[in-house]
């Protein structure tokens, strides 16, 4: 990867064979899990200050023309002190340089051992383990402050987390979080970073007999993590402009609403114009969750993998009065009734997909308590967050 | 295009508007020069025999590149005022040279009021596509001056 360090993405080794199907022992998953929080190594200074001549041939690569990176008047005039660094400039700022990238180039020429850092050994113990290709899959920055000329950065990491083994759609692949915590000469965080990659066994092991090395690259192909291995996804809902905020929403354990801008009248499912007024003009409002069931099947026939079956499927009537169609969970077989009050859980089927499921609402005359039951598929439920989200 | 002269307003901001699109030639200037920035020199960014023999069909974008260009899309909407606080980022396919990514957005979130500080936070969810499909996807956080609110 180009995280931080320059020159170490390819770890040049080679393919082995072995079932990319087999489980990984109790030890191994030991041994991964012990980086788990660990520090990844000594931590090092930028190599230079923020400073203009570097500023100026980021802005110029990137075509951007914002004038606050060059132009100190405008920078005030925008509301800063003065001259500020593009804010994802930051990693450039600690990267190592074309000298370390040939002396690590150099090194793995001659066959020389990789690093003894934390972060060395987890990747060689990823490798042992047969998860010997990698690609990038997300990259998070934060930013504290904005980054002026003068300040020196330093940089640490530590190894978030090894996921368990996951089905992708490269193939069974463990994901890896680093974490990088920027500071400045004061030895205040000014920005972090989560970096996370996906090693993995690659379903066509390739140049298995010819010698050629399967080089691990970014961003190759989107990985697809599923539930459970050999377990299909669920359908992705089709993203438009119009709906997005509702499962974007949703992930963020909201259930959102559309609303007219101009008269005001909700409206889902989510569409273009107001079927009052005909404006154009839409917000969103939050929704309470509470509601009621309006209508519901249970469908047992024809079974799709993704889901769980008896499915029950709701048109749920919120208290905002709109409707939706939604899984519900939690009622007992039989006691599903037209009117039954229900409440939205937010379940993430998979790391992308998070649904509303109802839920009973109310105490005792139906399903006493949904927790005390397994869930229709034992994925993880989370009850709607009382208060809005808040950064 | 280039950069919203005056900055963006927090309250003529709204749920759903969508940011003007830019389209990015990924050119082999574009991408070396832009590797180089970033002080990475890894081949497959600028040496596109090196990178077939790596098993690519050509040099492709690096990973800060693509931060940079993302966080530009948004600031030429929001004006030189727009102070990013968050870039989230999911990698797709390469951006390999010679292709063209597409960046489009739109806002997905809002505050309700402008904090302390007179700056409003606004969401923009973003994605870029080249001929291969989805180069990226994410989330930018950034903060905007609040009409109402004294500091600016």
């Amino acid at each position: 990867m180009s995280a931080g360090t320059g020159g170490t993405e390819r770890s040049g080794s080679t393919e082995r064979a072995g079932s990319p199907d087999s489980t990984d022992s109790p030890d191994y998953e030991a041994a991964l899990q012990a980086f788990a929080g660990v520090s990844g190594g000594p931590g090092h200074q930028a190599p230079d200050p923020v400073n203009v001549p570097m500023i100026r041939h980021w802005v110029e690569a990137m075509g951007d023309e914002n004038p606050v990176y060059l132009d100190d008047d405008a920078a005030r005039e925008a509301g800063f002190p003065g001259i500020v660094a593009p804010p994802t400039m930051l990693q450039a700022w600690i990267m190592r340089g074309l000298k370390v990238s040939r002396e690590v180039e150099a090194a793995r020429a001659a066959g020389a051992p990789s690093g003894d850092s934390p972060s060395d050994r987890v990747m060689a113990l990823l490798d042992e383990g047969g998860y010997t290709s990698v690609v990038a899959t997300n990259c998070d920055q934060r930013y504290l402050r904005p980054l002026v000329p003068g300040d020196r950065l330093s940089v640490e990491s530590v190894i978030e987390s090894v996921s368990p083994p996951k089905t992708t759609g490269l193939g069974v692949g463990r994901f890896l979080t680093n974490r990088l915590d920027f500071t400045d000469q004061h030895g205040e965080l000014v920005a972090t970073m989560r970096f996370r990659i996906l090693k993995f066994r690659p379903r066509q092991p390739t140049g298995a007999d010819d010698g050629t090395r399967t080089e691990p690259q970014e961003a190759v192909a989107p990985p697809a993590p599923e539930e459970a291995p050999g377990r299909p996804l669920r359908p992705r809902p089709a993203l438009t402009q119009d709906n997005r905020f509702f499962f974007e929403g949703t992930r963020r354990g909201e259930l959102l609403i559309q609303r007219c801008a101009d008269c005001g009248t909700l409206r889902h499912p989510p569409r273009p114009a107001c079927g009052a007024c005909r404006s154009f003009a839409w917000d969103t409002v939050r929704s309470s969750g509470r509601g009621s069931v309006y209508s519901f099947v249970v469908n047992h026939h024809p079974q799709v993998p993704a889901f769980d079956y008896p499915l029950t499927v709701a048109l749920v009537e919120l208290e905002e009065g709109t409707r939706l169609v939604a899984n519900v969970a939690g009622f007992a077989p039989g006691e599903m009734v037209i009117g039954a009050p229900v409440r939205a859980s937010f379940e993430a089927f998979d790391d992308e997909l998070t649904l509303p499921v109802f839920r009973p609402d109310g105490d005792g005359e139906r399903h006493p308590d949904p927790d005390g039951h397994p869930d229709l598929d034992g994925h993880r439920v989370e009850p709607a967050p009382a208060q809005p989200r808040s950064e | 295009m280039s950069i919203r002269p005056s900055t963006l307003a927090f309250e003529d901001v709204r749920v759903g508007d969508q940011l003007p699109e830019l389209v990015v030639p990924l050119t082999r200037t574009t991408i070396i020069a832009t590797a180089i920035a970033s002080r990475d020199y890894q081949d497959v960014h600028h040496d596109p025999v090196l990178a077939r023999e790596r098993g690519s069909k050509d040099i492709f974008m690096n990973i800060l590149s693509t931060n940079g260009l993302v966080g530009r899309f948004v600031t030429d909407w929001s004006g030189p005022g727009g102070v990013l606080t968050e870039v989230r980022i999911r990698l797709g396919v390469p951006n390999y040279a010679d292709d063209t990514m597409t960046l489009t957005g739109s806002v997905s979130a809002r505050d309700g009021a402008a904090g302390e500080d007179g700056r409003g936070e606004v969401e923009v969810t973003v994605r870029g596509t080249n001929s291969l499909g989805d180069h990226v996807t994410g989330t930018v956080v950034l903060r905007l001056p609040s009409k109402t609110a004294a500091p600016r």
